[in-house]
């Protein structure tokens, strides 16, 4: 009997995502937020949660894509982390799936520092890729310097490989 | 055991927990005062209950120490033995040995193996060291098993417990009481010789103590700490639902509604406060235990050290006290084992032999301060420099720029510490930074300050992050911010025309004067949107005023445009001409020119100045069209087009009226005067709104970066605003600067202050004029009768300390040439009185400077200062809140031919100097 996990899937920029169900507190329609000045840019503000705020991180900044367009509103994924809820921006809600380890592949080595840290690697579905998202990186908000490897930028540059 | 025996236990443990933290006080107490019969009567009852009560649960190892415990207490009550180090150290184990049992039966529900023998041969070996004070008779039988008691007891019982004093006497005062004898007891034993007088007066004092203590227990009452935690919470959702029926009690207009929810409110109030305090505990509790660490430390490392404690009722929530008891422990014992020196050291330093630990706790801006200073070495930046470098925690280039606040704080990295030798108590390098951690994590910063060879300070600032706080919401570009009140010290506000005098700038940077004081001003906007700015920066003095002049003088404009129709109906009546050019230009008028260089560009987003440009082109297109055909001879057609200008003007004067309306009410400035670490500044807002009781909640602990924010809370209309952080705001916006050493900041501005200050001499010149003379140059200042004033040719000298002082008469020297030229040969009038004399030295020479009357000695600044209006005066300058010359030495010798070469003048200024 293989191992099945089952993730909650949402939609950022046409891509599908998932996170573990086990982490997701709920799942919520746009909420009027609070801005916090001066804060990290991947912090959209403030929710007020049934009386707890709750930090709100804009996930396709966290994950580098394009900003959301004008007139689309949000939905937010509330997960539970280490120091607290936040809730998760993303532009539509999918389906809770389950999935079997053997459809599991790490991430592939193209992917960009910052953004290869949030995603754990893809699940292959039938029809599509759903990435997997590990939920303590997607809320960490700080700036978290890479080093990255030497040959990596070289190669970026354009410059030869040696 | 049942379930039953399982409460008692529980108690007992609770309660000896507690007594045994009382014990270690005392005791501590008692080394310093000995003589305390008080606190060592305290001291048998606790042992002797903890005693009575093991026996009576089966835990018979603690009955045992407890026994031999209580025997060498019973000893040094009775004044059998004087308590000296030695003693109080063993009591001392005796109470650590009582609270590792008492732990062993919590956890294990018994005793456990245990070993004390070594314990009890010492306690039992020290009983039998011999007093030398004079005692009172060994009391037959008189254990007083009845003292631990709590309940009052009569005086005859307390007599009989203690001294020798037969019931057959006790009754015997009975009777005579029961007779009449109107006298009390103790009197009537006095009396009848049964009793010493001081045994009495001790009775009495037992009496006492044990009513108070019989009414302080009977009125409190224990209860579960999860319990209050759930009441808190409770509380603070009613808090929330409280404000919210509060906003649609405002708008909902139902007196009785009303009515309710403000009972509601005052009920909700009381009991917030309430609730708040039960679990509100003093710092003093934890800092109970201190003077024993202290004691047990200094001891271990034969070091002396006192300790003294201010703010020991600062109250902590309850789960705070818990988390930085340990933090606070390792800290002290820090201090003593590094910190402060051995004696000799000290001594040799210059200080007392006895080093000391200063504990500190105070509320300051909404946060809990807690420092512990010491007065030993301080820290080492060198050697913390290096070892970080070695530790390859810094390079060595950093090591050479960081200032050494940061270099201090290093010592809170894993792992580090400089002291050269690992003690049992510190060295280790694993307490800083687990202090560090522990702080942390309740949401607190700790930071340390130093200076070598006086003494270190630790300060801990933890928030009160469970707490409804009273504070002010204002309105900033569209958001609400919360201000704690607690920081809020008043509020200013600036009408629009009151803002160009107000609001001033120094160096760049936007001030206040409040009150003759200047208050550094934060704009809000300008803080939290550091790029670009929201709309116009609401007041900010590059947006008015200031510089470009005054506010806009609406008024005059109005009524110059109102001239225009008086003008034009001139020239159409045919009294007057004017060229279309004159006329027809909207940008040659004095409302256009203003408009097309400060105007628009001023009040550019208002919409009315667009309106004003438009019509106001408008109206002199139309004024050039009204000239041009008078100038052609078309008065008809002139005319009409006059009568289409009345109502483009009207329009005009009231877009005018609109605009300066407009501009008043944004020209505005809202002012909220703070104080952060002691310093004060005004807050620039949009808007203030009211007062509210908000719930803080803390930030997510990567949001806590932002320091600006101290937390955030849930308004009465469900939106989340964010509570401000007084003194993050005011460092970031540079008004208060990270280093708080307020003493070495205080003394810094203090010295500052006085070095620019100089001291001066006041005399009057003449005329009655007010001059001065830095006092620096003066050598004395002298009287002398007219008589012994001489002429040596022109000069007036007078002998002086066994020399000739040349006398210049300031009156006759700043007068004009001709008249001084008289002057200078007349002979002192013999019946004028004694003359004020300076007696000055200048390059090399004396002279004495003759004037009419001395004023004062001022120490003033003096930095206001106006070109000299005569000869012989080097400036004007407010001295002292007036103006003064100051008077050019020089050029005064120079007047009165003083020259080097004149023969007959003192050199040796050293001389009259003395």
């Amino acid at each position: 009997m293989a191992q099945t996990s089952q993730f909650c899937t949402f939609y950022l920029d046409k891509l599908l995502f998932g996170v573990a169900l086990k982490g997701v507190q709920e799942v919520m329609r746009s909420l009027d937020m609070t801005k916090v000045p001066l804060a990290p840019a991947v912090v959209s503000g403030l929710i007020n949660l049934r009386g707890q705020i709750v930090t709100a991180v804009d996930l396709r900044r966290r994950l580098e894509l394009e900003p959301r367009p004008e007139g689309m509103l949000a939905m937010n994924v509330v997960v539970r982390s280490e120091d607290g809820a936040v809730s998760l921006l993303v532009d539509e809600i999918g389906d809770v799936v389950e999935v079997e380890e053997t459809t599991f592949e790490p991430p592939p080595e193209t992917l960009r520092g910052s953004v290869r840290t949030v995603i754990l690697g893809v699940h292959k579905l039938n029809e599509r890729l759903m990435h997997v998202l590990d939920i303590e990186k997607a809320c960490q908000m700080t700036e978290v310097a890479e080093a990255r490897p030497q040959c990596d930028s070289g190669h970026r540059a354009g410059s030869p490989v040696n | 055991m049942s379930d039953g025996d399982a409460e008692i236990v529980k108690e007992f443990l609770v309660e000896s927990y507690e007594n045994l933290d009382r014990l270690d006080r005392e005791l501590v107490g008692l080394e310093k005062n000995p003589d305390d019969r008080d606190a060592l009567s305290s001291v048998f009852r606790t042992i002797h209950t903890i005693k009575g009560t093991c026996g009576f649960l089966g835990f018979n190892k603690l009955e045992a120490v407890a026994h031999v415990g209580e025997n060498l207490l019973s000893r040094l009550r009775d004044r059998k033995l004087i308590l000296n180090p030695e003693i109080t150290t063993a009591l001392l184990s005796m109470v650590d040995a009582v609270r590792q049992m008492l732990s062993q039966i919590e956890t294990a529900g018994q005793e456990g193996e245990r070993d004390d023998s070594l314990l009890i041969a010492t306690l039992t070996r020290l009983q039998q060291v011999p007093a030398t004070a004079a005692k009172s008779e060994p009391v037959p039988g008189a254990e007083s098993t009845s003292e631990a008691v709590a309940s009052p007891s009569s005086i005859g019982e307390i007599l009989m417990r203690r001294t020798g004093v037969t019931p057959a006497e006790i009754l015997l005062a009975a009777e005579k009481q029961k007779e009449g004898d109107p006298r009390h007891m103790g009197e009537i034993l006095v009396e009848q010789g049964a009793v010493r007088s001081a045994d009495l007066v001790d009775a009495l004092h037992i009496q006492q103590s044990s009513r108070l203590q019989a009414t302080a227990s009977d009125s409190t009452i224990r209860v579960d700490v999860g319990l209050l935690d759930k009441l808190m919470n409770l509380v603070g959702e009613l808090v929330l639902a409280r404000n919210q029926v509060l906003q649609f009690a405002n708008r909902v207009k139902d007196t009785n509604f009303a009515a309710a929810s403000q009972r509601l409110n005052l009920i909700t109030t009381e009991l917030q406060a309430g609730v708040m305090k039960t679990r509100m505990q003093p710092i003093g509790n934890i800092w109970g235990q201190f003077p024993r660490t202290v004691r047990d430390v200094a001891l271990g490392c034969g070091k002396e050290v006192g300790v003294e404690m201010e703010g020991k009722d600062t109250e902590l929530d309850k789960t705070i006290i818990e988390a930085i008891k340990d933090p606070l422990t390792h800290l002290v014992r820090n201090s003593v084992d590094h910190g402060i020196e051995l004696p000799e050291d000290r001594v040799k330093a210059g200080k007392d032999r006895s080093g000391r630990l200063i504990l500190r706790a105070f509320h300051e801006g909404g946060q809990v301060n807690i420092e512990i200073s010491d007065d030993g070495a301080g820290l080492n930046g060198e050697r913390i420099r290096k070892k970080a470098v070695e530790r390859g925690v810094i390079t060595a280039e950093q090591a050479t720029r960081m200032p050494e606040r940061e270099i201090f704080n290093l010592i809170f990295l894993p792992g580090f510490s400089t002291a050269e030798k690992v003690t049992n108590v510190s060295g280790r390098g694993v307490g800083m930074d687990v202090v560090k951690t522990n702080v942390e994590r309740i949401g607190g910063t700790v930071d340390v300050q130093s200076t070598r060879g006086q003494g270190t300070t630790v300060r801990v600032k933890i928030p009160l992050t469970l707490a409804i706080i009273p504070a002010l919401v204002v309105t900033c570009g569209g958001d609400r911010y919360a201000i704690p009140q607690v920081s809020l010290l008043e509020l200013v506000r600036l009408e629009a025309d009151e803002v160009g005098k107000g609001i001033e700038l120094v160096h760049g940077a936007p001030v206040y004067r409040l009150r003759g004081r200047l208050l550094p001003l934060v704009y809000l906007d300008r803080e939290l949107n550091p790029v670009g700015i929201k709309g116009q920066g609401v007041g900010h003095p590059s947006t008015h005023a200031g510089s470009e002049g005054q506010l806009f003088d609406f008024a005059q404009a109005r009524a110059k445009h109102q001239q225009w129709l008086g003008r034009l109906r001139e020239v159409l009546d045919g009294n007057a001409a004017m060229t279309v050019q004159q006329g027809g230009s909207h940008t040659e008028c004095a409302l256009g020119k203003w408009l097309y260089s400060i105007g628009l560009k001023k009040y550019g987003t208002f919409p009315d100045i667009h309106s004003v440009e438009k019509t106001h082109r408008e109206f002199h297109g139309l004024v050039g069209e009204i000239l041009g055909r008078k100038n052609q001879g078309n008065q008809a057609q002139a005319e009409h087009a006059f009568s289409q200008l009345g109502p483009l003007s009207t329009k005009i004067l009231a877009l005018l009226q609109d605009l300066e309306k407009k501009v008043l009410d944004c020209g505005s400035v809202n002012i909220v005067v703070l104080q952060a670490d002691g310093r004060q500044f005004g807050l620039v807002v949009d808007e203030i709104n009211d007062t509210e009781e908000i719930v803080v909640k803390p930030l997510r602990k990567q949001l806590k970066m932002v320091k600006t924010f101290a937390g955030s809370s849930i308004m009465g209309d469900g939106k989340v605003a964010l509570i401000l952080d007084v003194l993050g705001l005011a460092q970031r916006a540079s008004v208060v600067t990270e280093t708080r050493d307020r003493a070495l900041t205080e003394k810094a501005t203090e010295s500052a202050a006085v070095a620019e200050k100089q001291t001066f001499l006041l005399f009057a010149g003449p005329g009655d004029s007010r001059m001065a003379i830095p006092l620096s140059t003066l050598a004395r200042l002298e009287e002398f009768p007219v008589t012994q004033v001489e002429m040596s040719g022109s000069q007036w000298v007078t002998q002086y300390r066994g020399q000739i002082l040349p006398l210049v008469r300031l009156n006759v020297v700043l007068e004009e040439r001709r008249v001084k030229q008289r002057a200078l040969q007349a002979p002192p009038t013999a019946d004028s009185g004694p003359i004020q004399v300076l007696v000055l030295n200048h390059e090399g020479r004396s002279f004495g400077l003759v004037v009419d009357r001395i004023l004062d000695i001022v120490e003033d600044r003096a930095d206001v200062r106006s070109p000299a209006t005569r000869a012989s005066v080097l400036y004007s300058v407010v001295i002292g809140d007036r103006v003064t010359e100051l008077l050019d030495i020089p050029a005064i010798l120079r007047s009165a031919d003083m020259s080097a070469t004149h023969p007959g003048m003192l050199t040796r200024s050293a001389e009259v100097a003395n």
